[in-house]
């Protein structure tokens, strides 16, 4: 590689000239930044600004950049060079909009611009340019885990793409609960009737495609590897293993239905008539196979009412069956009245719900059922019981309010939910599920940090993120259907289809390098020093993505195909021997160290702010858009998560004078804000023990504070700022100044 | 002039809210090239404006900067924004599509420094608080608009205040004499993304949204309670500016209803329990929240959620349609009428403010859509004969976001699908 050459450029547009003394400003890049070539410029971003950097980069060499303008946000693609290093001093949003414009802000808000730009400077000079991960397996191929509906779908739209599919399935059949449903709720207009399923066509089109190799009677005995190079052990019947190379893995491993033996009050397992929503697909398939109507289980009779009983073990309070409404049951049941109505309309069938979920156009579904006759009770129903050849159902009417009962039905067929297949629990490995089974793994992951995906609540493998539901926590593994939300089969298949493209994805970035969401395409990527390393196994155990492993001496090994380049192991680092190379302990600490500190008499304290970059930072720009003043007393450090704050940058920070340290993090808790999972939680338990160093400093434990900070916080934030100023002028000057 | 660079490998993106921007950016991280066509001057689309999501209560602009980023870093995605598709004509792999680009008056050079706004006096309803506020003629949509570029208002542009705008801004950003143009770009495959809008509730005649000022949409209540929004997040009513304590939810207002819209928007439910929370937040105690419902449509884990509400000693809910809302005189307070159909009791109860839960249509409907497509009789687009157009989002169904999202990546799949196979003819 070239020799590096600096370069600064200082921006005097949107103000920024007439608020601050550029010269001076300049000057600094050049002898305390020790930049060689400093430019001044009145329109920077303007067309000839830009030309003018690039030509430097072309003619004079130029390699790395600082820019002391407008906020990184701002300007972002104008001031984009290939291969070059480039740090942003934020003198605008960060400086002159959030200072007011009078005589005596003037010398605080020059201190101010004149610090960021010997942040900049001192940034640029740790900074290398990212060349892409090392590892770069090659392989395209997509491990589809699951035969049914979802895995076969993406199986279909990964071979439509050209990709290679290896497909496992558990069951010696390919095609899942749909194989096993005599029709499905229509998926387009007319919402009249049920339909055929079609998964026929998606096994044929899986079966006869020379590009899908498919195991049947087979699971996951093992998977070891990263994105790009996944290792799948495939365990067969015979007791013989495969090994496939694979790029990219969809878990479309579904659900088990919520087993009806465990509601004997609702009359499963005290009747042959009282049957699952399962159990009554297959009466149809049966008595369609025959030609005939569906007959009661019992004895063969005629069927004249059949009740069908919704939320059954749903939605349940007691703690006894599932929580949650599984979202598709309310359609299936009127699909299922449908099968008797459309044959026979004499046939009596009531739907005995409390809420009716049918979104969308299943409202049309249900209208067409009204239409045919359908009767919908709301109603809670008690208790089901048999007599003689039928049941009688006991249930509470809601809107008479009064206890009711159908004493005679020839069927009950109960809508029970969806339990994931997602594998064990990797927090409680010995959890059983909700049907009270203890759960196998199913990937068999070799990975430090357990066997399977980790769920998100119910048992379900779903992502946190509402805006972004194909977000995993194991890079290039991704769910689809029902094992991540209880879903119907057109959803599922929708689901499928859009895991696929993720899939390709995550198998062409590994290729690249890449970080996959949410820092798409960086190719920074974590670097170890081994022969620093004290094994003390805190970066695998604390990365949220489990992209880390332990060799047999408990040291580290990075899987980078699998990290997200949070740099939470950067953080949980006690030596300090991670870094990225564009992000590292050192181009922080650098920048820290880089800020002037005036002596303890100045009456000028100085404020660290270590600000998540994702919200808290996107949060104090547009302050600084809406004119929101605050003290200049702070300096701000944008940080990848907060979970990748390493405590010596604190230290470093308190020992070199500040006066006060403000780190800025998304809400942690169950309802989690954080884009890297467990960052921000990290950092507030590690913060909590920096209060023992204080001690030992000498120091108040006020002088380090974590706030949970959201991206709209854009007035509260100028205010948190203010009041731990105000807090800081209380305590007093740290005393540590002038001893660094 | 525009210049735009398409070709048959391109996947042109209709729409730039977070159906638009997630298809953009799956398919162009994939590496295709992409481009993405907005109507208004800028990206972020419904779920910008709203306050919070359910169940979560996070916030929508912090997925939104995500995007943008992922946006600003992309080398295969180009945004275009003030610009319609106005005809789409060809098959799979071989489209061509005419835009419609209206002027933005300001051009490239923009740093969003603010003067204009600063210099110029005029201003006009602001449409990203669904009209509650004023914002100036020369203005930057909201705080996390993109491109960060300021707008003139065509109203002024040819009279004194155009041109104290332009005199403002010192980097000649302003160009009066930009005008409207048309462009023809080529296309592979085109993904609809064109997202939903909320139902004329002032169809909905009983209900009186046009009559009554304490009437409002839950559009407009994200807006109340956003701290950016017109009223600096407190949550008042239209009339007198009065704190809304006591507020009653509709729902289904227009939804589920074959006078308006047929479909359940699915959404609903979940926004107005969410908006219950909104109340709490801001009123602790003193919060009254009653939800008339049909069916509360809380699926999957939002049943949690859910419970959660339905713990909450500020909120009731009554089983009811109600028939009409009338207006106290002297108060302007919404008295809300009906039957409980839970015991089939009369109730005429009075509120603050009546939010009305109004029903999602597409934005585009599908007879409007520039070209041959197979639609629903709500407007959902379901397929189009030509093999490479694809919905995503709430162009194809009533979605949340969640689910919006996937449907949009699916379809960059689709799209993916179509220019993969004209690139191999080609090469």
């Amino acid at each position: 590689m070239a020799e590096p050459k600096f370069a600064a450029y200082l921006c005097k547009g949107c103000g920024i000239g007439e608020r601050i003394d550029a010269a001076r400003t300049a000057k600094i890049a050049e002898k305390e930044g020790k930049i060689a070539l400093v430019r001044q410029h009145e329109f920077l971003c303007s067309a000839e600004g830009v030309a003018l950097i690039g030509s430097d980069i072309e003619q004079q060499g130029v390699t790395h950049v600082a820019i002391a303008a407008c906020s990184r946000r701002s300007k972002t693609e104008a001031f984009q060079f290939p291969n070059v290093a480039l740090a942003r001093a934020n003198l605008r949003e960060g400086v002159i909009w959030v200072r007011p414009d009078t005589e005596e802000a003037r010398e605080t808000t020059q201190e101010m611009a004149d610090d960021y730009v010997r942040m900049a400077c001192a940034e640029l000079k740790k900074m290398k340019l990212p060349a892409g991960s090392p590892e770069r397996g090659c392989s395209k191929r997509i491990l589809v885990v699951g035969g049914g509906i979802s895995g076969l779908t993406a199986a279909v739209e990964a071979r439509k793409t050209g990709y290679e599919v290896v497909l496992v399935e558990k069951q010696a059949q390919l095609g899942g609960w749909a194989a096993k449903l005599w029709k499905r709720v229509p998926e387009r207009e007319p919402h009249a009737a049920p339909v055929d399923t079609g998964i026929q066509a998606l096994i044929d089109a899986v079966t006869e495609d020379a590009g899908v190799k498919v195991y049947t009677n087979a699971t996951l005995a093992q998977t070891s590897g990263a994105p790009g190079r996944f290792n799948a052990t495939i365990a067969v019947e015979s007791g013989s293993t495969a090994i496939e190379e694979i790029g990219a893995i969809v878990q479309a491993t579904g659900f088990s239905l919520y087993d009806m033996n465990r509601l004997p009050e609702l009359g499963a397992g005290k009747s042959p008539n009282v049957v699952d929503q399962a159990g009554l697909e297959s009466l149809a398939r049966e008595a369609a196979a025959k030609g005939l109507p569906i007959r009661r289980p019992s004895d063969g009779g005629e069927v004249n009412s059949v009740v069908f009983v919704q939320c059954a073990g749903q939605r349940d309070d007691t703690g006894r069956h599932l929580p949650y409404c599984s979202g598709y049951c309310c359609n299936t049941s009127i699909k299922q009245a449908m099968y008797f109505k459309d044959a026979n309309p004499a046939v009596d069938t009531v739907v005995i719900y409390t809420d009716l979920r049918v979104p969308g156009n299943g409202e049309d579904f249900y209208r067409s059922a009204q239409k045919k006759g359908v009767t919908f009770t709301k109603g809670r129903v008690t208790g089901v019981e048999p007599s003689g050849d039928a049941c009688k159902v006991s249930f509470r009417d809601l809107i008479l309010d009064e206890d009711a009962a159908i004493e005679a039905a020839d069927l009950v067929v109960l809508a029970t939910g969806q339990v994931a297949n997602a594998g064990v629990d990797i927090d409680n490995p010995d959890a059983t599920d909700a049907n009270g089974a203890k759960p196998i793994s199913i990937l068999n992951l070799n990975y430090r940090q357990g066997k399977d995906l980790p769920k998100l609540s119910h048992g379900f493998a779903d992502s946190h993120f509402i805006c972004f539901p194909y977000e995993t926590r194991r890079t290039g593994i991704y769910a689809a259907g029902p094992v991540r939300r209880p879903m119907d089969i057109a959803q599922a298949k929708e689901d499928a289809t859009g895991a696929v493209l993720k899939a390709i994805q995550a198998a062409e970035n590994a290729e690249l390098g890449r970080a996959a969401h949410p820092r798409s395409g960086d190719l920074s990527f974590p670097m170890v020093r081994l022969d620093g390393c004290t094994q003390c196994k805190r970066c695998t155990v604390e990365c949220p993505f489990g992209a880390i492993d332990e060799d047999e001496k408990t040291y580290p090994v990075f899987n980078e195909s699998r990290c997200r380049r949070c740099g939470t192991c950067m953080g949980a680092c006690p030596v300090r021997v991670i870094s990225f190379e564009n992000y590292s302990v050192d181009t922080v600490g650098a920048q820290i160290k880089a800020v002037d500190i005036p002596d303890e008499f100045s009456e000028k304290p100085r404020i660290l702010v270590l600000a998540c970059e994702n919200d808290a930072y996107p949060a104090l720009d547009m302050a600084g858009m809406q004119r929101n003043h605050y003290s200049a007393f702070v300096r701000v450090i944008p940080v990848r998560c907060l979970g990748s704050v390493n405590s010596i940058w604190i230290t470093d920070a308190l020992n070199g004078g500040y006066d006060g340290v403000m780190l800025m993090g998304c809400k942690h808790g169950d309802d989690y804000q954080c884009h890297f999972v467990t960052g921000s939680a990290l950092a507030k338990e590690r913060m909590s023990r920096i209060d023992e160093t204080l001690k030992t400093m000498a120091l108040e434990t006020e002088r380090v504070a974590t706030y949970e900070v959201a991206i709209t916080d854009i007035g509260r934030l100028p205010k948190l700022i203010e009041d731990y100023a105000r807090l800081i002028e209380k305590i007093g000057m740290s005393p540590m100044k002038g001893f660094a | 002039m525009t210049e735009v660079v398409a070709t048959s490998q391109t996947i042109v993106v209709v729409g730039g809210g977070i159906s638009g921007m997630t298809a953009a950016l799956e398919a162009a991280e994939c590496g295709r090239q992409v481009l993405l066509i907005e109507k208004t001057p800028t990206l972020g689309g419904r779920t910008a404006l709203l306050y919070r999501y359910f169940p979560k209560l996070c916030h929508p602009t912090c997925g939104l900067e995500i995007n943008l980023r992922r946006i600003k870093a992309s080398r295969n995605l180009r945004v275009l924004t003030l610009a319609e598709v106005t005809k789409i004509t060809g098959t799979r792999g071989d489209y061509s599509v005419t835009l419609k680009r209206s002027p933005r008056y300001v051009n490239e050079n923009c740093t969003a420094c603010g003067a204009c706004g600063e210099a110029v006096e005029a201003a006009i309803d602001n449409p990203y608080n669904y009209g509650l506020s004023k914002m100036k003629a020369a203005y930057l949509p909201h705080a996390m608009a993109y491109p960060q570029r300021y707008v003139l208002d065509p109203s002024i542009v040819g009279t004194p205040e155009g041109a104290k705008a332009k005199a403002a801004c010192k980097y000649g950003a302003i160009d009066l004499d930009m005008k409207q143009e048309t462009l023809e770009i080529k296309a592979g495959a085109v993904i609809w993304a064109t997202g939903w809008q909320p139902y004329d509730a002032a169809k909905i005649q009983p209900y009186g949204y046009d009559r009554y000022p304490n009437v409002i949409t839950s559009v407009e209540f994200e807006r109340l309670a956003d701290p950016h929004g017109p009223t600096g997040g407190k949550i008042a009513r239209p009339s007198d500016g009065k704190e809304a304590k006591n507020i009653a939810f509709i729902q289904c207002a227009g939804s589920r209803d074959e006078n308006h819209l047929r479909h359940c928007s699915r959404i609903c439910c979940m926004a107005s329990l969410k908006q219950t929370q909104y109340l709490r937040e801001a009123y602790g105690e003193a919060a009254k929240s009653t939800v008339y419902y049909i069916d509360i449509r809380a699926i999957d884990r939002f049943e949690d959620f859910y419970k959660k509400v339905l713990g909450d000693p500020g909120v009731r809910f009554v089983k009811s349609k109600p028939a009409r809302i009338a207006e106290e005189l002297q108060t302007r307070d919404p008295v809300v009428h009906g039957v409980d159909t839970e015991g089939y009791h009369r109730y005429a109860t009075r509120h603050d403010l009546v939010v009305l839960a109004v029903g999602m249509e597409p934005s585009v409907k599908g007879a409007d859509v520039p070209h041959e497509i197979v639609a629903d009789s709500s407007g959902f687009i379901e397929s189009a004969a030509s093999g490479g157009f694809f919905a995503a989002g709430c162009a194809s169904n009533a979605l949340d976001v969640n689910r919006s999202v996937q449907s949009a990546t699916a379809g960059a799949l689709r799209a993916i699908q179509v220019v993969r196979k004209s690139d191999r003819v080609e090469a």
